[in-house]
């Protein structure tokens, strides 16, 4: 039997019929893009264009003077402590939360990510009431000689507590959704924790590690709330980059703080370069660990 | 204690979890309960005064305000470039995606003087609003920018790969039913992202109500107008009250933690949300 | 694993932070408030070249600026401040108080009540006046916006206010119901209450608000200096009050390292010759009565009054117009 042909179906353009009209997926577009420029694109570009409305010497003047260089030099301190630990913290808690049941789990999920919403202030005052001459331990550290805030410990300290989730919160779905089974297999054939850790689960997560440890290294650097609290502003001391921001902005030096600011926005920028590599590696990683 | 942890033949759980609690009671929960120690130095009516004072309140007002008004805008905005990123080609569009994380990158105080310098009055956008009677930096429309601002992140990145797993079938099945494209959204497609997208609007709201170093800059920080409640205890510092600081920073901190249950809350809808469908 | 990267974490912090210090015998942290910044920029190479000469140590000096009632909250909380230089005797007196770091006589340690330089209360408008103003009295006219930072927390805006009140009580012969009638329409014409007296000015001169911005007289002078003539104009009022910036060694801090010496030489030097060029030069009045004459040109004569004079002291005016629930708070929320 062969089919009658029907001519009053028109041979139109085929419509897809999850797809909106054109005039309105463009509007979408525009809508979408315009906000953005708006707000994100716009605040980059001042960034930039604030820094250089002098000219390139005045910029590099302003980047390579002594306070600048020593707030550069404490900033990558600061991070160089405190991303180190939180990624081993970060391993730590993914290890026991991914691979174990155990009882007060999702307690334990909702403490790790209290950093998170606490104000960076209050972050900053917590260490205040600890470590300052007038709290706790204050006096006992002045008769020992120890400073911690005021001074590099306290920032570090400051740094470590706003960026404790990021490696943490990144490493436990990543590693929930690839499961345990590689892991068992290698102890059922005879390997240490330490090797399987070394050799399966590391591999497995690296580019999920390698993403939290840049937004966890982003957040150190560009901290300010928490350290401005516990900070001191001594120059050339305690006196880290977004820091330095804010002082010569107070100083009338406008291009130096937008200068210092590109430098931060700079990093901003690597920062999203590196994580959006990272990211398209560790969606192959869940794919791949889903399917082992 | 066999009933504490399920069997499993992965060895380090003792050491793992002994390790993340130690380092977590250290760094965060030691110094967090010295808050709420040093405020119970206060008796109960001099804490509540503390932390009802007009100015504080109007702080209070303030900061949840502009925090969910920021938040609202953001989940609007945050939904409709989600759906633009996932559903539509258009050209540039991982550069847009990529772009979407500046304000997680960049750090506030940067944030924050450089909103102050497109909004002031004699700033890039601000000399054009000025003479309209639109005035943004140093009113509580500034605070409003700079957490829409710094929130902007959280929707987009909630809401995405919800829209991703959405399944095309649904869609093309409610469309042969006869559903117009607006009605597949409304009763499709929306119903699917609401538990991300409230996520969203939660993790959104929740990093704002604590920002400060974006919005000081461009607050102008008049009390009772636009004084955030995290400035507010700076301000008590400055002025020797320790305890009315720390009453404050106890308020937040409560707040922080409901917050922080409820999100967690939200993710398991999501979640559960997800495994049922 | 673990020990390598604590190892490595603690090596690059040692090499990092130790790379950071200058090379000099001592080191002296002046802890100061916001518009000092360029006096002790000048006086603190001034400071060292001549420390060297005369001892041949070679001294380092590092800052610290800010508001400066959080700079002596900092100092309270242990910044490791060997000298202070704030903006008011109150501000020391409750470092002294709260942490005993410095005794309470500390004010009669140096001369001049320990205020080496001296300044006033001056204001800044834009060029040519266009809202003609010449006294305190146009500053609470309908449609004047005023820049003042907020009391509470600033030490450059209580002495904006004192310096008010002193003009309006004079006016009003002492009649200080009339007299705070007359600060409460001032700060009905002030929208933004900055914490610090740098952000007002920012304010002001950076972002365009405000008609009329109450400063210190060297950060006004600095605007002028900063941004030239041709954008601001200086009105010095008919009365304004005498501010004193004091300065201390902070003693515990000092002997604990050591620096007690070198201290009070730093604080000193401010009354020399040399170092009160410096002030004088950084807009701030000197106390030496020859430098002072050399630098008549660029001091105006204004009818100072002291705090003393006018309030009784700064315990005094600090409980009563600046306290939670004082005058100041009752002008602000009554408006």
């Amino acid at each position: 039997m062969t089919t009658i042909p029907l001519p009053q179906i028109s041979p139109a353009p085929h419509k897809v019929v999850t797809q909106e009209s054109p005039w309105a997926r463009w509007t979408l577009i525009l809508l979408a893009l315009s906000f953005l420029s708006l707000f994100l694109l716009l605040p980059l570009v001042a960034v930039f264009f604030e820094a250089l409305r002098k000219g390139w010497e005045v910029y590099l003047a302003a980047i390579t003077e002594p306070d600048a260089l020593a707030a550069i030099r404490l900033t990558l301190t600061a991070a160089a402590i405190a991303v180190p630990l939180n990624l081993i913290f970060g391993i730590a808690a993914a290890w026991a939360i991914a691979k174990f049941e155990f009882r007060g789990k999702s307690i334990l999920t909702s403490l790790i990510d209290l950093p998170f919403s606490v104000s960076p202030v209050v972050a900053g005052l917590i260490y205040v009431l600890i470590f300052g001459l007038q709290g706790w331990a204050g006096p006992w550290l002045r008769e020992h000689d120890i400073s911690i805030i005021f001074a590099v410990p306290g920032i570090v300290l400051a740094t470590i507590f706003v960026t404790v989730p990021f490696i943490a919160r990144e490493l436990i779905p990543l590693m929930q959704a690839q499961g345990s089974e590689e892991e068992e297999a290698a102890i059922i054939l005879g390997a240490s924790g330490w090797q399987t850790l070394w050799h399966i689960t590391l591999p497995n997560i690296k580019w999920g590690l390698l993403y939290g440890t840049i937004l966890c290294n982003a957040r150190a650097m560009g901290e300010f709330g928490a350290v401005s609290v516990v900070s001191g502003h001594i120059r050339g001391l305690t006196n880290t980059l977004s820091l330095h921001v804010e002082i010569l902005y107070n100083e009338y030096n406008f291009v130096a703080a937008f200068a210092v600011a590109s430098l931060l926005a700079l990093l901003a920028l690597v920062t999203l370069v590196l994580k959006t590599l990272a990211e398209a590696k560790v969606a192959q990683q869940t794919t791949r660990g889903n399917h082992s | 204690m066999s009933t504490f942890k399920q069997h499993s033949v992965l060895p380090g759980f003792n050491l793992a979890l002994g390790f993340t609690l130690l380092y977590l009671s250290l760094v965060v929960l030691i110094p967090l309960s010295a808050a709420f120690i040093y405020s119970a130095k206060l008796t109960w009516p001099e804490f509540w005064n503390a932390v009802t004072a007009p100015r504080v309140v109007a702080s209070y007002r303030l900061t949840f305000g502009a925090s969910f008004a920021a938040a609202a805008v953001n989940a609007f905005f945050g939904l409709l470039v989600a759906w633009v990123l996932v559903r539509y080609p258009f050209p540039g569009k991982r550069l847009v995606d990529a772009l979407i994380d500046l304000p997680f990158a960049l750090p506030t105080s940067v944030a924050g003087i450089t909103l102050t310098a497109i909004y002031a009055g004699n700033g890039w956008l601000g000399q054009y609003l000025e003479p309209l009677g639109i005035k943004v930096a140093f009113t509580p429309l500034g605070v409003f920018v700079a957490l829409t601002f710094i929130g902007l992140p959280f929707v987009v990145r909630t809401v995405q790969p919800v829209l991703e797993d959405i399944e095309k079938e649904l869609e093309e099945a409610a469309a042969m039913l006869g559903a117009t494209r607006w009605q597949t959204f409304r009763y499709i497609i929306f119903p699917a992202v609401l538990p991300a997208l409230t996520t969203g609007f939660a993790l959104a709201f929740a990093r704002a109500i604590g920002e400060y170093g974006s919005v000081i800059f461009i607050a102008g920080n008049i009390p009772m107008v636009s004084e955030i409640t995290p400035l507010l205890i700076i301000t008590k510092l400055e002025q020797y009250d320790y305890a009315g600081a720390t009453a404050i920073a106890v308020v937040m901190l409560v707040i922080s933690f409901i917050l922080l249950l409820i999100i967690n809350l939200l993710q398991w809808w999501v979640r559960h949300r997800s495994t049922k469908a | 694993m673990k020990f390598n990267l604590w190892l490595s974490a603690g090596l690059l912090t040692f090499i990092l932070a130790s790379s950071g210090q200058a090379l000099a015998d001592q080191t002296l942290l002046n802890v100061s408030y916001d518009p000092t910044r360029e006096l002790y920029q000048e006086f603190n190479r001034a400071f060292i070249r001549y420390w060297q000469e005369k001892t041949g140590e070679k001294v380092s000096v590092r800052q610290s600026h800010g508001g400066s009632g959080k700079q002596a909250r900092a100092v309270i909380d242990g910044v490791p401040a060997d000298v202070v230089t704030l903006a008011l005797a109150y501000d020391i007196d409750a470092i002294s108080k709260q942490s005993g770091l410095v005794p309470p006589e500390w004010q009669d340690r140096l001369p001049n009540n320990s205020s080496p330089y001296v300044s006033t209360i001056v204001l800044l408008v834009r060029k040519d006046n266009p809202k003609g103003i010449s006294d305190w009295d146009d500053l609470i006219k309908p449609g004047i916006t005023v820049m003042t930072p907020n009391p509470k927390t600033s030490g450059g805006a209580r002495w904006n206010y004192l310096a008010a009140w002193s003009f309006a009580l004079k006016k009003y012969n002492g009649d200080e119901a009339k007299t705070r009638d007359f600060l409460s329409r001032l700060y009905k014409n002030a929208p933004i209450l900055d914490s610090g007296a740098r952000g007002s000015a920012i304010n002001f001169i950076r972002h365009g608000m405000g008609d009329v911005l109450i400063s210190w007289e060297n950060e006004a002078f600095l605007a002028l200096k900063e941004y030239g003539p041709e954008q601001f104009e200086i009105i010095i009022p008919s009365i304004s009050i005498l501010a004193e910036p004091p300065v201390t060694i902070v003693t515990k801090n000092a002997d604990k390292h050591g620096t007690h010496t070198i201290a009070q030489a730093y604080l000193e030097y401010l009354y020399s010759k040399e170092g009160q060029d410096i002030a004088a030069r950084n807009f701030y009045r000197p106390s030496d009565p020859d430098i002072a004459r050399k630098y008549t040109h660029q001091f105006p004569e204004i009818n100072l009054l002291t705090v003393d004079e006018v309030f009784g002291g700064w315990q005094k005016a600090q409980s009563i117009h600046f306290s939670d629930g004082g005058l100041f708070d009752k002008i602000y929320v009554n408006q």
